[in-house]
């Protein structure tokens, strides 16, 4: 891309990209914004009309909306430290030479090919079940009473579905990055006297800090917008409603498109500050 | 104190040998040179005495006391690495601190000892940069430095100039063998490269397959080559070897004439052959003469003054004198 000629040429070329992704996401941008301003009731009466912020103050004054931001950040947070946390120990210990090491990679990242439903759903049936699920079975075999797990203790069923969805895809990235470190450093750390312990604190971790930050950033896109592990277990109940799922309500259940688009807007908004955050936070990781 | 013994010492992985038994000492304060072709078992050499890896049987005595088991950190040895292995997201001072902030040595002391050992290789302007942004020979010299700060008995390298460019490595050459001086501290060094080995070596190791072919000072090796890999290995350009009548001639399976132990004329000689490339480096010239019917080429060198031309028909003569004659089993024969 050195002279005039071949820098037009290569704007010429991206542009039916860039317009088409453009498009892709400014269409459904501005028409959620403009519904997010009309009273639009599809099965009373349709689109009545200019409804100023009645939407906006309306979304934010319900009794759910709060519940349902904080439910978001719960599992948001909680999944990416778990996953997080146990990626970097599986990665560690995947990165050992062992026997059978490719079948048992292909095994931890299975996960991440089971579709979000039939993992919501499996968990549900197979191991939460208070009746015939494996977890009651195991509660009964120690003499304890079967837990309901979706609905005593909801948020964190929902917790250890995802994190299970999205283990595999931690562990992956943090392998790769394990697997590129320079084993002379760990020698060289080794030498200058540095235990186990340490060698993981002042090498390892620090040579992992950018794919964590990849990590927490990839994931808590996918993250904040889950939905058919919730659709398919609670379904919103016992506090496990989090703002993409009370978006859906609105607009589906409630048969309100106005009120949900502006919870869209909403979500829109937390996405972003959740963004600023992250980029506080980890970012700097980035800068190579 | 830095005196290292290696007894019947033996590393095998798996089923191969890599280290057939091998005994060894290095002197305190002594500079030792293992030198040897890619794969000769040189650097397994030097992580075995590292700690690194573990040795297979036999023992390696540190000041007389049994390392064998100890762990490498507990050896009080400390190595320089070929990637120099530093820690890229520590600014220097931290690298150069971080075996001092193992050992829990207080601040103040830490900080004395990375200034001291910053004056001694000239960064102190560079202390507070990231490895990503130094040198290849700043890095060589913070991977020193890191060793340094340790005060141990003995440091060993690991090729460590294999990654510089050639002036750069001339260079770290003469520090290195500077710093071996100031601190007279035993150091073991691992290269291929023999001009590196003659240059900087007290004494020198030749290995070959794990095996050690002779130990001796540089100008031991080069003017008494115990057998024919030594001969070969020892010198640039390498020594010329030529087998058949001109051996036997003279008693022996193969003789060694080294290039400076020729003298070539356009009039008259023993030997005769045509020139083909010749090297001039100013000081000296290097005439390749081919045809002479006793190898493929003799390496001849001459004043650099001298200009004969490609194709030009020259006469050789031999110093009968410090000619280097082999045995069958490639041995010298005294």
């Amino acid at each position: 891309m050195a002279t005039k000629a071949s820098r037009s040429a290569a704007r010429v070329m991206m542009a039916p990209a860039v317009i088409l992704l453009l498009g892709w996401m400014l269409v459904p941008l501005t028409m959620t914004l403009w519904f997010s301003f009309r009273k639009y009731l599809p099965l009373r009466g349709g689109d009545l009309g200019w409804a100023g912020f009645d939407n906006y103050t309306r979304f934010v004054t319900s009794s759910a909306f709060w519940p349902s931001i904080q439910a978001t950040l719960i599992i948001v947070g909680a999944v990416l430290l778990i996953t997080v946390c146990l990626g970097v120990v599986l990665a560690m210990l995947l990165d050992q030479p062992m026997w059978g090491q490719g079948v048992v990679r292909i095994l931890v990242i299975a996960p991440f090919f089971v579709m979000p439903t039939v993992s919501a759903l499996v968990w549900k049936n197979i191991f939460m079940d208070p009746t015939n699920g494996l977890f009651a079975h195991l509660w009964k075999f120690f003499g304890a009473d079967p837990v309901s797990w979706l609905s005593q203790a909801s948020l964190p069923s929902i917790i250890l579905i995802v994190s299970w969805q999205w283990l595999p895809f931690a562990t992956l990235i943090l392998l790769t990055a394990i697997q590129s470190l320079d084993s002379e450093q760990l020698e060289a750390a080794e030498m200058d006297g540095a235990p186990h312990l340490k060698r993981f604190w002042f090498i390892i971790l620090p040579h992992l800090a950018r794919a964590i930050t990849i990590v927490v950033l990839i994931q808590t896109i996918f993250l904040l917008s889950i939905f058919a592990e919730i659709f398919v277990t609670t379904g919103g109940a016992f506090g496990s409603k989090t703002l993409t799922y009370l978006i859906f309500q609105r607009v589906l259940e409630s048969q309100n498109v106005g009120l949900g688009s502006a919870g869209g807007v909403y979500a829109i908004i937390l996405a972003n500050i959740v963004a600023i955050f992250l980029m506080r936070i980890v970012g700097k990781n980035l800068d190579a | 104190m830095g005196r290292i013994t290696l007894d019947k010492v033996t590393k095998s992985f798996g089923d191969v040998e890599v280290i057939p038994p091998l005994d060894l000492t290095i002197e305190d304060g002594e500079f030792t040179v293992f030198v040897g072709p890619s794969g000769c078992g040189k650097s397994t050499l030097l992580r075995l005495i590292a700690g690194l890896e573990d040795i297979s049987s036999g023992q390696i005595r540190i000041d007389g006391n049994d390392a064998t088991h100890v762990p490498p950190s507990k050896r009080g040895l400390a190595m320089v690495f070929q990637s120099y292995a530093l820690y890229p997201h520590m600014s220097v001072r931290k690298n150069i601190a971080f075996p001092l902030r193992m050992a829990k040595l207080d601040k103040a002391e830490q900080d004395r000892r990375v200034d001291q050992a910053a004056a001694v290789l000239n960064l102190a302007d560079y202390l507070d940069r990231k490895p990503g942004q130094l040198s290849g020979g700043q890095r060589q010299r913070v991977a020193i430095g890191r060793a340094i700060v340790r005060e141990p008995s003995a440091f060993l390298f690991d090729e460590p100039l294999s990654n510089l460019d050639a002036a750069l490595r001339v260079g770290m050459r003469m520090e290195i063998s500077e710093l071996h001086k100031k601190l007279a501290t035993t150091m073991v060094y691992v290269t291929h490269d023999q001009v590196e080995a003659m240059t900087m070596a007290d004494k020198i190791v030749v290995l070959r397959a794990g095996h050690i072919e002779q130990v001796g000072s540089p100008l031991e090796l080069y003017h008494n080559p115990r057998n024919l890999f030594v001969a070969g290995f020892i010198g640039s350009p390498t020594m010329n070897l030529i087998s058949g009548p001109e051996a036997a001639k003279r008693d022996a399976t193969t003789i060694g004439i080294r290039p400076e132990h020729i003298t070539v004329s356009d009039k008259k000689g023993e030997w005769k052959g045509v020139v083909g490339v010749s090297e001039h480096l100013g000081s000296d010239t290097f005439f390749h003469i081919h045809d002479t019917g006793l190898a493929e080429t003799i390496t001849v060198r001459a004043g650099g003054e001298v200009g004969f031309r490609h194709g030009d028909t020259v006469h050789l003569t031999p110093r009968e004198d410090v000619m280097h004659r082999f045995d069958a089993q490639g041995l010298r024969i005294a």
